[in-house]
């Protein structure tokens, strides 16, 4: 590559950060400026970001593109960053689901362009941060600093009870992440690094795997989230604005599904493997219990918001299923690489699906400025071309072959199967149960006679939204029908991180 | 050749396209010359396909077009199997299909969805033809969910109506039940035999005969009828078997050309071909076949009866259709998958026939659909009233038909079987042909015959359909009468299917009804010393005495004596409320319930807002101790000091 000299991935990194100061500078007054300069800031990252695939070598679990410089040399902390397989796919749907963002706040909001803007520039900068940092103290600075800008875009432009949702969201979340911090300064002083590379190939007994699984699995079960400590997300994502919707369910969420692939997977091996029980069990119950919450939803983000929480029941049942199909003999092993490919293209395709989701909430929502279910009826009369995209997305949802939401919930049900017969029978109810509620929905929203006179006056989507969410369906539909290249860029890392996760510490 | 199986594929899906992404710019015109000229080319290929194979000697084809995904030691492809069982279902479905478009022309006419309407039966025609085509189980999955999507968007095709919008969700729901049993099936076929691909898991099978699988303790199954059931399980939704028959008759508010196409003469029958392409697998499991007999010959009757009671013109045919798709699965199980797919065939060109002059009739009528409201139609639309009369009387069997020879074999094939179960189905498939007889005669005499019972206004206006209406029903009903003369002896006795259809020696009742053949002319002369046909003349008899003879007494006088089986009968044996009740007001009571309960109350309430007021309470309680006055200090740090100099002094 031509620039395979350049730092690129901390201009990926940094450069949102940067621009994201700089946009607030800009001042209230100039906030087309302030629209466009963010424009070309998410879509020059995105090129990088994509630029990273050709030089990206598909036939090895080593680390790529890597950057390393001493931080803080007296406690072992360096800046260090990476991708593999795994983070690479993550860190361009980051970069993707920010320019949506940028695109879906244009004539939206009015109020404080400026800064709202800069958050999210300034959001994706950490967020790109996390997925790239290879040193646990890097990756816990953009883990935590991350949520600082979303904890300001909900509070200032978020919904009526907001202050409630944020507090919330930022307690819950920090709470995890404390636990986290300790795990990881422990290993620091028995491995003397804070190499994110090292601990994983840090020998460690069996009650300290236990005690180490328990405190990232606070932080990331927090942060997917899982059953039982998901109540923070559908009060998060009720008052959040639509761009901050859209980040949360479409990258935040993966934070905590990466950061079992990479911290508790490779390294407590044996612990996972204990505890894999009730990580499926947890994973079982998001599928089954919270379906059938949404069911009884009547705010359509809330409904989103607990569908989300359902689709990430399956990839932690993807990444903790894998011990279980190890064990059974039948298999030889086979299903296991199938199992956490599953989860990743899980992960991915809810990025895609969920931003398309709230973002399509979002356009109802700027025009009759309510997200009741009961305020809709017959929206596909007054806005057929809306309604026929939605329809994509509702479908995806519903994990229809041939959109994305088939391919990670196929592969898992198959894998689960290869585990246990039950454990493939009640996730593969999602079938029934998601299509009950999405469709539901979209019956009550787009279809029958227009309800009232509000929907009698809705325009259809315009230029700039019919773009943001045309790009989606083109790759729900692409990733639905094609999704072996997504496949192959992870192939190597995943058998790799299986490897890891199956070899004991003891 | 290749060339032209995918140029068969993507014709419909590139007439789709343009249809439904540019049907303003092209007009209606334009978006119905297209997707007809696509249907059209992939008919003729289809055609030539057909020949090259059954007469140019191809042998079968199976390769991949692409992979879709390679995870593990797994590949899944996108690919074709062409072998005889496929090119027969190439060409009856892109045939239909066709011939459907064609008539939508006239039916659709001034309706507002004109162009998303050609579009997406052009769609559905690229999903089917992506499901017969499949050579791996992925791919068959996609088609099958493909299809059920392009059905639900054609029910609710008039958006506006609440009967249809409520009725596409119950249709895709219900589906999405059958396709959870076939999900599992697949995840089973890929845990034991680690492929998708037809071939090689039949390759693979013999290995996996004897597996027993235990899934609850103590209750070992056979791993072939494991599969078998859940991939049936599958077809009984897609194909509408009891007790997953219910979204079938509700999708009749759809527009008439698609109930043609796709809820009678493909989609429904997509579960039919899905088990007798997995023969091999349902050969393994008497169990498995018994199973699917019962069911269908439930189907089979039950349905039938149902039929009677209907006043709808469409309700009538789609009851019908369930029946028949009842006789279908009934032959599946009594592993005469040839008599099954042989009945598909010119069930598709009847049935298909059926609708179709039944649209035609809703259009002569403004859109009255109760044929109490009909009669004397005969001598308006003489076009409609014979292409009608061919499809009853293929319907019921009518000596010579299509539907005598395929609907024969299948009664004569049950009543051969030896497996449990095949003697219930055996009288539940003869008493259905009366039942069948019955209740299309019922119809046929009352919108035909009699006085017309329409209002003046209608009256005044009733004349022949159009053309591009009535053509396609003549086009229809010659395949409706001729064909199973002469395509009974190839497809049922001269091996057509070759090795896409396997029997085992002992289930092999086409064998034994092989002995007994002689010729369709035999056959159909055979046939009015047989039980079947005095049965289905019985069943006009009667329909011609109460609508015909007596049609103001002999109706009303049969239901006040037979009050409470109509009771029964008009509440379709009460599986829609149930469902009503238990499925849909249970899960959303156990959802409100789950929420409420469970996480606003137990985990928000309790322990999430509970934790934070334990926090507070207990601060609350701990601030008392920091008074700040310096003697509380002072006291307590003598009291330490004491305790501390008690310790040291006496207890260590």
């Amino acid at each position: 590559m031509f620039f395979s000299s350049w730092p690129i991935l901390s201009i990926i990194v940094w450069l949102p950060i940067v621009a994201g100061i700089f946009v607030m500078s800009f001042g209230a007054g100039r906030a087309s400026v302030a629209r466009w300069f963010a424009l070309a800031i998410s879509v020059l990252v995105f090129g990088l970001s994509v630029a990273l695939l050709p030089g990206f070598d598909t036939h090895t679990y080593a680390m790529q593109f890597v950057e390393r410089v001493p931080w803080i040399p007296q406690f072992g902390i360096n800046y260090h960053l990476g991708v593999d397989g795994i983070s690479l796919p993550l860190l361009i749907l980051t970069t993707f689901t920010t320019v949506l963002v940028i695109v879906a706040a244009w004539d939206v909001i009015k109020e404080k362009a400026h800064q709202y803007l800069a958050a999210f520039l300034i959001m994706e900068g950490m967020m790109n941060g996390t997925f790239a940092a290879l040193d646990a103290i890097v990756f816990y600075f953009f883990f935590e600093a991350m949520l600082i800008p979303m904890f300001i875009v909900i509070g200032i432009w978020g919904g009526p009870k907001r202050v409630f949702a944020t507090i919330k969201f930022f307690l819950y979340t920090f709470l995890g992440s404390v636990f986290m911090l300790i795990a990881l300064i422990y290993m620091y002083f028995k491995g003397g690094s804070f190499s994110i590379l090292a601990m994983q190939q840090l020998p460690l007994s069996m009650n300290e795997q236990i005690l180490i699984f328990l405190a990232l699995f606070i932080a990331f079960a927090v942060k997917i989230p899982m059953w039982p400590v998901h109540t923070w997300l559908p009060d998060a994502h009720v008052e959040a604005p639509t761009g901050g919707s859209v980040i949360l369910a479409a990258i935040m969420l993966k934070i905590g599904g990466y950061g079992f692939l990479r911290f508790s997977l490779p390294i407590t091996p044996d612990a996972s493997a204990l505890l894999d029980g009730m990580m499926i069990a947890f994973s079982l119950i998001a599928i089954v219990y919270i379906g059938f919450v949404a069911l009884a939803q009547s705010d359509m983000k809330k409904l989103v918001a607990y569908s989300s929480i359902s689709h990430m029941g399956f990839v932690t049942l993807g990444i903790f299923v894998i011990f279980m199909i190890y064990d059974n003999a039948i298999n030889g092993g086979s299903g296991i690489h199938m199992a956490l490919e599953g989860a990743m293209v899980q992960m991915i395709s809810h990025g895609l699906i969920s931003a398309a989701m709230f973002l399509s909430i979002g356009v109802l929502y700027d025009r009759l400025h309510s997200r009741e279910i009961s305020a809709y009826g017959g929206v596909v009369n007054t806005m057929p071309w809306f309604a026929a995209m939605m329809m994509v997305f509702a479908m995806a949802n519903v994990g229809l072959p041939g959109t994305s939401g088939f391919v990670g919930e196929f592969m898992v049900i198959l894998a689960a199967f290869k585990a246990n017969f039950w454990i493939a029978l009640l996730a593969a109810l999602t079938l029934i149960i998601g299509a009950s509620y999405t469709l539901w929905m979209v019956k009550r929203v787009f279809f029958g006679e227009i309800q009232n006179q509000g929907v009698a006056e809705l325009n259809d989507v315009n230029p700039r939204e019919a773009w943001m969410l045309g790009s989606l369906v083109f790759l729900i539909i692409l990733l639905g029908v094609w999704p072996n290249p997504l496949l192959d860029l992870m192939h190597a890392t995943i058998e790799h991180l299986a490897q890891q996760a199956l070899t004991s510490k003891l | 050749m290749e060339k032209i199986y995918l140029a068969i594929v993507l014709a419909p899906l590139f007439g789709a396209l343009i249809a439904g992404l540019f049907g303003k710019k092209i007009g209606n015109a334009g978006a119905h010359w297209v997707t007809i000229i696509g249907v059209a080319i992939a008919f003729g290929l289809s055609v030539y396909t057909f020949y090259m194979h059954v007469w140019g000697g191809l042998p079968t084809f199976n390769a991949a077009v692409y992979t879709w995904a390679a995870t593990d030691s797994f590949q899944f492809d996108i690919g074709f199997m062409i072998d005889h069982l496929t090119v027969l279902m190439m060409v009856v479905v892109t045939g239909v299909s066709l011939m459907v478009h064609i008539y939508t022309v006239g039916y659709m006419q001034g309706d507002p969805g004109y162009t998303r309407f050609f579009s997406y039966i052009s769609l559905f025609t690229f999903s089917m033809l992506m499901l017969v085509m499949a050579n791996n189980l992925l791919q068959l999955f996609f088609g099958w969910e493909a299809v059920g999507l392009v059905s639900y968007l054609l029910i609710g095709f008039w958006y506006k109506k609440e009967t249809a919008i409520l009725a596409n969700l119950k249709a895709f729901i219900v589906n999405r039940v059958g396709d959870f049993g076939f999900l599992l099936g697949i995840a089973a076929i890929l845990m034991y035999a680690n492929t998708l691909d037809y071939a090689t898991f039949f390759e693979r099978l013999p290995a996996l005969a004897s597996v027993k699988v235990e899934y609850w303790p103590g209750v070992e199954w056979s791993l072939p009828t494991v599969i078998a059931i859940l991939l049936f399980i599958g077809a009984m939704g897609k194909s509408a078997q009891v007790p997953l028959h219910v979204w079938l008759p509700d999708s009749m508010e759809g527009p008439t050309p698609i109930s043609a196409l796709i809820h009678a003469a493909t989609m429904v029958t997509a579960g039919i071909f899905m088990v007798a392409r997995f023969s091999p697998v349902f050969e393994l499991s008497d169990a498995a076949l018994s199973f699917v007999m019962v069911i269908g010959a439930i189907t089979a009757i039950f349905m039938g009866l149902l039929g009677i009671v209907q006043n709808d013109i469409k309700r009538v045919i789609a009851y019908s259709t369930l029946s028949q798709l009842g006789y279908m699965t009934v032959a599946l199980g009594a592993s005469a998958y040839s008599a099954a797919i042989f009945h598909l065939m010119t069930h598709a060109f009847f049935k298909a026939l059926l609708f179709l002059a039944a649209g035609s009739v809703i259009i002569a009528m403004h859109h009255e659909q109760d044929i109490r409201k009909m009669g004397g139609l005969w001598k308006f639309m003489p076009i409609t009233f014979v292409t009608f009369l061919i499809g009853s009387l293929a319907l019921i069997g009518f000596p010579g038909t299509s539907g005598f020879f395929s609907k024969d074999s299948i009664i004569l094939a049950v009543e051969a079987s030896k497996l449990p179960g095949a003697t219930f189905a055996y009288w539940a498939v003869l008493l259905g042909v009366f039942v069948t007889a019955f209740y299309t005669f019922r119809m046929f005499f009352l919108v035909f015959f009699g006085e017309g019972r329409m209002d003046a206004h209608t009256k005044s206006h009733l004349h022949e359909s159009p053309k591009v209406v009535t053509w396609p029903l003549i086009l229809l009903a010659i395949p409706a009468l001729f064909i199973g003369y002469f395509t009974i002896d190839p497809l049922l006795y001269s091996g057509f299917f070759g090795d896409a259809i396997v029997v085992l020696p002992i289930h092999d009742v086409m064998a034994t009804l092989h002995e007994h053949f002689h010729g369709a002319w035999a056959m159909l002369l055979h046939g009015f010393v047989s039980p079947v046909v005095w049965l289905s003349f019985a069943g006009v008899g009667l329909a011609a005495l109460m609508y015909l003879g007596f049609p103001q007494t002999l109706p009303r006088f049969f239901a006040h004596i037979l009050a409470w089986p109509k009771r029964v009968l008009d509440g379709a044996y009460g599986f829609d409320d149930f469902n009503a009740a238990v499925f849909g007001g249970g899960s959303r009571l156990l959802g409100r319930g789950l929420w409420r309960i469970g996480d606003v109350r137990l985990i928000d309430g309790l322990m999430v807002n509970g934790t934070a007021f334990l926090i507070g309470a207990t601060a609350l309680q701990w601030r008392k101790i920091q008074t700040g006055y310096l003697y509380h200090y002072a006291f307590v740090m003598i009291l330490g000091l004491i305790g501390f100099m008690t310790w040291i002094v006496f207890l260590r």
